[in-house]
C-alpha cells in the first residue's frame, strides 16, 4: 500500500540520532512485545512475517511516524490476533484497565515445557525459508535490462514507490520465493522469482541524485516487465 | 492535539505518543491472555529475550570477517554463498535463511538498509538499532547516502567511491564485509575479530587500524 512506512526519499524527516551503547531494549515492555512476537510467530504459527509487515503499514500514519518502533511491533501483532479471533480488543482493553489500575502487578509466571523446547529446537537454531522449487523458468537473466511496473496496491507490496516504473538491469538471481503481495492477505504463496535489481541513483532520483550512487532492491518477478 | 479540527486524521482524540504506563499495562495484558490459551509463557519469552541479548550480537559477525580476512578459500565461499558459509562455523538462524556479503573495495562502498521496514541480519549482527528502524534512517539513505554518511556518521567517501545502497526489500539479508585495514598484518584472527564493529559491518562506518573493540 502506498502508506506512510514507503520511506523511501522522504525529506524533512530530519537527522538520524544514535544512541551511544544503546541496549537491546530499552524496557521491559520492549522486551516481552520481541519475545512474545517471536514465540507466537514461530512457535503457534499464529503470524506470518508478511501478514505482520501489513499490518505496521495499516497503521495510522501520524501513529506510525510517532511510535516507538517495538510500538509499533505490538500495533501489528494485536491487530493481526483480533482480526484472526485470538482475543478480542474489549477483553485487550479490560485486562490492560486491571494491570493499570495496580502498577507493580505482572502476569503469573508461567512455564510450559513444550513451547520452550520448540523455542530452544526449532527457532533459535531453525530455518523458516520462504524460498521454494518452481517449475517455471525466470523470465530474466543477469544483464537484462528491465523497468519496474507502475503498481500501486491497496494491500502489501514490497516495491516502494521511488522505485516504480523506473528502469534497472538484473543484478543477480535469487531463487523463487513466496509472493508477500498475496500472502500477507491469505491469498496464497504463489512463489516467484526474486532478482537482485540494480537502479543508478540518477534513474531514481534525477538532477538531485548524488554522484556515484546506486541502490539495489529484491524484487519479486512480476514486478518487473523487459526494459 | 486535544481539540482535533473536524476532518482532522486526529478525529479520534489520540494523542502521541502513547504514555509508556499504557504500553506497559497493554503487554502486561496481552502476556497474561496468551499464557492462559497456551499460546505464550514466560519461560519460553525469556529464553527468546535472553539469547538476542546475550548470545546473538555483532561478536558473531565479527568472527565471520576475520575469516575472510585471513583464508582467501573462506572469503570465496562467503562471497559465493555466505549462508553456507556462515554455516561453516556454526552460525545460522531466524533472519539469516538467505544472507549475502557484499565487500568493499578501494572503488566500491556497500551500506545496508530496510527503507520499508527493519530487515536485518540477526544471526550475524543480532537485532538492530534503533536508529536503522526509524524513518530518519530509512527515508535518506536510499537518496543521499553520501551526504547522510557524512553529515550523520562522519564517514567521509569521495566521489570517486561507488556507494551501493543495499535495501533489503525480500528476504535476502546484507552485511558488508569491510575491508582489512592496513598495518593488521601482524594480528591474530581474534584480534582481527575485535577490530570489526557493527556497524561497519551495516556500512555506516570503515575500520580504521587501532580501531577499538566492537559494538
Amino acid at each position: 500500500m502506498n502508506g506512510v512506512h514507503d520511506l523511501g526519499g522522504m525529506h524533512g524527516l530530519g537527522r538520524v540520532e544514535r544512541e551511544k551503547d544503546e541496549p537491546v531494549f530499552h524496557a521491559e515492555w520492549e522486551r516481552n512485545v520481541f519475545g512474545i512476537s517471536y514465540v507466537l510467530g514461530r512457535a503457534a504459527g499464529l503470524l506470518t512475517t508478511d501478514e505482520g509487515r501489513f499490518a505496521r503499514e495499516s497503521m495510522p500514519p501520524l501513529h506510525y511516524l510517532a511510535a516507538r518502533y517495538y510500538e509499533r511491533s505490538l500495533y501489528a501483532m494485536t491487530s493481526n490476533l483480533v482480526k484472526k479471533g485470538v482475543i478480542s480488543e474489549e477483553e485487550l482493553d479490560a485486562r490492560a484497565q486491571l494491570f493499570k489500575s495496580s502498577p507493580g502487578t505482572r502476569p503469573p509466571r508461567t512455564e510450559n515445557p513444550a513451547l520452550l523446547e520448540m523455542v530452544e529446537q526449532r527457532m533459535l537454531r531453525g530455518r523458516r525459508s520462504t524460498e521454494r522449487q518452481v517449475a517455471e523458468q525466470p523470465r530474466f537473466r543477469v544483464g537484462d535490462p528491465v523497468m519496474t511496473r507502475n503498481i500501486n496496491p491497496r494491500g502489501h507490496t514490497r516495491l516502494p514507490r521511488y522505485a516504480r516504473g523506473k528502469h534497472a538491469v538484473i543484478a543477480r538471481l535469487h531463487g523463487a520465493f513466496v509472493y508477500p503481495d498475496t500472502y500477507a492477505h491469505g491469498l496464497g504463496e504463489n512463489p516467484q522469482y526474486v532478482y537482485s535489481v540494480r537502479f543508478d541513483g540518477q534513474e531514481l532520483w534525477g538532477d538531485q541524485a548524488e554522484p556515484n550512487t546506486v541502490v539495489y532492491l529484491d524484487l519479486w518477478e512480476s514486478y518487473l516487465t523487459p526494459g | 492535539m486535544n481539540m482535533p479540527y473536524q476532518g482532522s486524521p486526529l478525529e479520534g482524540g489520540e494523542q502521541y505518543p502513547v504514555p509508556e504506563a499504557d504500553l506497559e499495562a497493554r503487554v502486561w495484558a496481552l502476556e497474561s491472555l496468551l499464557a492462559e490459551k497456551g499460546l505464550v509463557s514466560r519461560d519460553a519469552i525469556d529464553r527468546v529475550v535472553a539469547s538476542y541479548e546475550q548470545d546473538i550480537g555483532p561478536m558473531i559477525g565479527a568472527k565471520v570477517v576475520a575469516r575472510a580476512w585471513v583464508d582467501p578459500a573462506f572469503r570465496r565461499r562467503l562471497l559465493e554463498d555466505a549462508t553456507r558459509a556462515c554455516a561453516e562455523l556454526d552460525i545460522a538462524g531466524m533472519q539469516g535463511e538467505h544472507m549475502v556479503a557484499v565487500p568493499n573495495s578501494e572503488g566500491i562502498h556497500n551500506v545496508v538498509c530496510c527503507s520499508l521496514c527493519s530487515c536485518y541480519p540477526w544471526p550475524v549482527l543480532g537485532l538492530p538499532p534503533t536508529w536503522y528502524k526509524n524513518p530518519q534512517y530509512r527515508a535518506r539513505l536510499v537518496a543521499d547516502p553520501r551526504k547522510l554518511l557524512q553529515e550523520d556518521f562522519e564517514l567521509d567517501l569521495p566521489n570517486d567511491v561507488e556507494i551501493r545502497v543495499w535495501d533489503s526489500s525480500a528476504e535476502i539479508r546484507y552485511f558488508v564485509l569491510p575491508q582489512r585495514p592496513v598495518g593488521t598484518e601482524g594480528l591474530t584472527e581474534e584480534e582481527l575479530a575485535a577490530l570489526v564493529t557493527r556497524d561497519a559491518m551495516v556500512g555506516v562506518a570503515r575500520i580504521e587500524p587501532g580501531a577499538g573493540s566492537p559494538r
